[in-house]
């Protein structure tokens, strides 16, 4: 899966420990520029730690050093000062908001997807397409997804899904249109994830089951699907991380605003059908290049996005663990 | 292939029917949304390739801020829309900034895989791949803010000198957001895909390939850059394929570190042409996000929205059909 780098623990070719014993193969003794090559391995490996330790050691002291409490509990002001502009208890919630509305969405269809693709896979040609298309959707960059979703959410015919204007032209921006969109990111890992745990069940399971007479429906649903539900879990987890860092999405289709804005009516309801923010659309705004201009604040909203994300990556690695 | 069920006819045939086709509409419904989404914003893009050209629609010409501008500007009346834009110079952006980093990636990427697979001491391997998986999930927001609050003043102030502000100053302002940033920062977000990609396929590798060379007396560095990196290498292109797009695409990033100018870094000026601004095109469209309600200027950037929407379905397919071969050999990336 391309968007979702996860390593599969490599087994090393041989143990290097018992080749260097047995005196066959010492470093020193390679040519000038297999050792270089041995050094530049151990360089970018070490650069790739380098890296990662400067993002989250630059994030740990500006974040905690700008973080305050209160900032988790407050909604944003609009404000010139960086100390009158409030906190971004609202990003946060809009952050929460879209990303349940996009996994809710992404989780069923990746899952009936990857069901399809593994288990009937009928007519080939068909399963193939569908195949390359699912791969296509994780190829396309949000900030298309986003525009499409702008020309779709923006027709009169889901006009009750956002806001229309007195004029009667559809704003077509609202947590619905960004959480559908933002489904679309982490669609693709699911059915990877999907698909990776049904091939991995032994044909031995599926087999016991139709000897009990189970159609393949009910074998699917009672046996195949139970039996993986960590991969889904850790599938529908690496999605979520995708929607939680996705900003294009948020900027376009969102509206970007600081509070979330309902769209009047019921009380649910005219949040979904209206617009907000996120933590990603937070810093974004508030970096030197958005319009509000706060450092300090995107440090810290920064820092808790971060925070989310790396709690979502160790929940992944637990699932992956639990699944060896 | 499960092998269909014996007892499937009596037992409630059209359930079992049912199913297949509800869960066959989705897969259909996923394959539909693609075609659409190709479909619909070609549409909306036409006005614009129409009225400029196709050619001349990616050809170099004028400055594309002050042509934005224009369009921006244009009168209300559908008959006098403005359409001019020579759209080269974001072009040109796009095109470095991926090339750079997707050719950085590559080695660093490449490297980086041989060691985890490889040399690495087991310790160094356990701290290596929760890292890569870090990079990958770190959203693209912090590194645009990182990039733009720690980076970016510190280039302006130890990397340029005086005098090449200076040299540049008539034609544009030198001030540490360019090309080096955009390009360095896009390098850092693409390789973890493509180290977990090649990590994969160089694991994969038949271990009696390898073995047989060692037994041939050639040693550990070389048995991976002549046995397994060749095996491994239609997983390698996959991986720099899929890079490259993910690379067309990021907007949020280039939008806040490359400099807020669309200006073509010219190449001739040597080390300045680094510090030079880029705006590629995915990063315009997020900075004139706001000027969407003016019809002429939404076609224009539904227009580029198609050209990197085009090139990433392009590639992911290229992708996807470069890596059927490895299925084969039981690799799944």
């Amino acid at each position: 899966m391309a968007s979702a780098p996860q390593l599969a623990a490599p087994a090393p070719l041989a143990p290097p420990s018992g080749r260097r014993a047995r005196g066959q193969d010492s470093i020193s003794s390679w040519p000038l520029m297999d050792r270089a090559g041995y050094v530049a391995c151990w360089a970018a490996g070490l650069l790739l730690c380098a890296l990662a330790a400067v993002i989250v050691g630059v994030m740990l002291v500006k974040g905690i050093s700008y973080l305050r409490p209160s900032l988790l509990v407050q909604s944003p002001k609009p404000s010139p000062g960086q100390s009158g502009s409030g906190g971004f208890l609202d990003p946060i919630e809009g952050t929460l908001l879209l990303t349940a509305i996009g996994i809710a969405l992404a989780a069923p269809t990746g899952v009936a997807v990857a069901v399809w693709l593994a288990e009937y896979r009928r007519p080939v040609g068909l399963a193939r397409a569908v195949e390359s298309g699912v791969e296509m959707i994780a190829g396309v960059p949000s900030v298309v997804l986003a525009f499409f979703g702008l020309l779709m959410f923006a027709r009169p015919a889901l006009a009750f899904l956002s806001q229309t204007s007195a004029g009667g032209a559809v704003y077509g921006r609202s947590f619905f249109a960004a959480g559908a969109m933002m489904s679309l990111l982490a669609l693709p890992l699911v059915v990877a994830a999907t698909r990776e745990g049904l091939t991995q069940i032994p044909a031995q399971m599926r087999e016991a089951s139709y000897a009990l007479g189970k159609t393949r429906a009910t074998t699917i649903r009672r046996v195949l699907l139970p039996s993986i539900r960590p991969s889904i879990a850790s599938g529908a987890t690496l999605g979520m991380g995708r929607i939680i860092g996705d900003t294009a999405i948020v900027v376009i289709l969102l509206g970007s605003s600081l509070r979330l804005e309902g769209a009047g009516g019921a009380p649910v309801l005219s949040t979904l059908r209206g617009t907000g923010g996120t933590l990603t659309s937070y810093v974004f705004e508030n970096s030197p290049a958005g319009e509000g201009n706060a450092p300090q604040k995107a440090y810290a909203a920064a820092f808790v996005l971060l925070m989310m994300v790396l709690a979502l990556n160790m929940a992944v690695a637990r699932l992956s663990r639990g699944r060896r | 292939m499960p092998s269909p069920s014996p007892t499937r006819k009596r037992l409630g045939f059209s359930a079992e029917r049912r199913a297949e086709l509800g869960l066959g509409a989705v897969a259909v419904g996923v394959l539909a949304f693609v075609v659409a989404m190709l479909v619909t914003v070609a549409v909306k893009a036409w006005p614009s390739f129409a009225h400029n050209g196709y050619y001349e629609w990616f050809s170099p010409g004028g400055d594309v801020g002050v042509q934005l501008k224009a369009i921006i500007n244009s009168p209300a009346d559908p008959a006098h829309y403005v359409y001019h834009l020579r759209a080269w110079p974001l072009i040109w952006d796009t095109l470095l900034t991926t090339a750079v980093a997707v050719i950085c990636g590559l080695a660093l990427s490449l490297l980086s895989a041989i060691f985890i697979v490889e040399f690495a001491p087991a310790a160094v391997r356990r701290v290596l791949e929760p890292v890569v998986r870090l990079l990958a999930a770190v959203p693209s927001v912090i590194f645009g803010l990182i990039g733009i609050l720690v980076v970016v003043p510190w280039i302006n102030e130890h990397l340029i000198s005086q005098g090449r502000k200076q040299s540049v100053a008539e034609v544009v302002q030198l001030n540490g957001a360019g090309l080096l940033v955009a390009s360095a920062i896009l390098t850092v977000m693409i390789t973890p895909i493509m180290v977990a990609i090649t990590v994969n396929a160089l694991a994969a590798v038949p271990r009696s390939w390898t073995e047989g060379s060692a037994a041939l007396g050639v040693n550990r560095w070389r048995t991976m850059w002549r046995v397994s990196v060749r095996a491994a290498r239609p997983a390698i292109v996959a991986g720099a394929v899929l890079a490259t797009a993910r690379a067309l695409g990021e907007a949020i990033m280039l939008a806040m570190v490359g400099g807020s100018r669309a200006f073509a870094p010219n190449l001739l000026d040597g080390i300045t042409a680094l510090y030079e601004p880029v705006r590629p095109l995915a990063a315009t469209i997020i900075t004139y996000k706001d000027n969407l309600s003016v019809v002429p200027m939404s076609q224009t950037l539904y227009a580029m929205a198609a050209v990197v929407l085009v090139s990433t379905a392009g590639l992911s397919l290229a992708a996807w059909a470069v890596k059927q071969p490895l299925k084969r050999y039981g690799i799944r990336i």
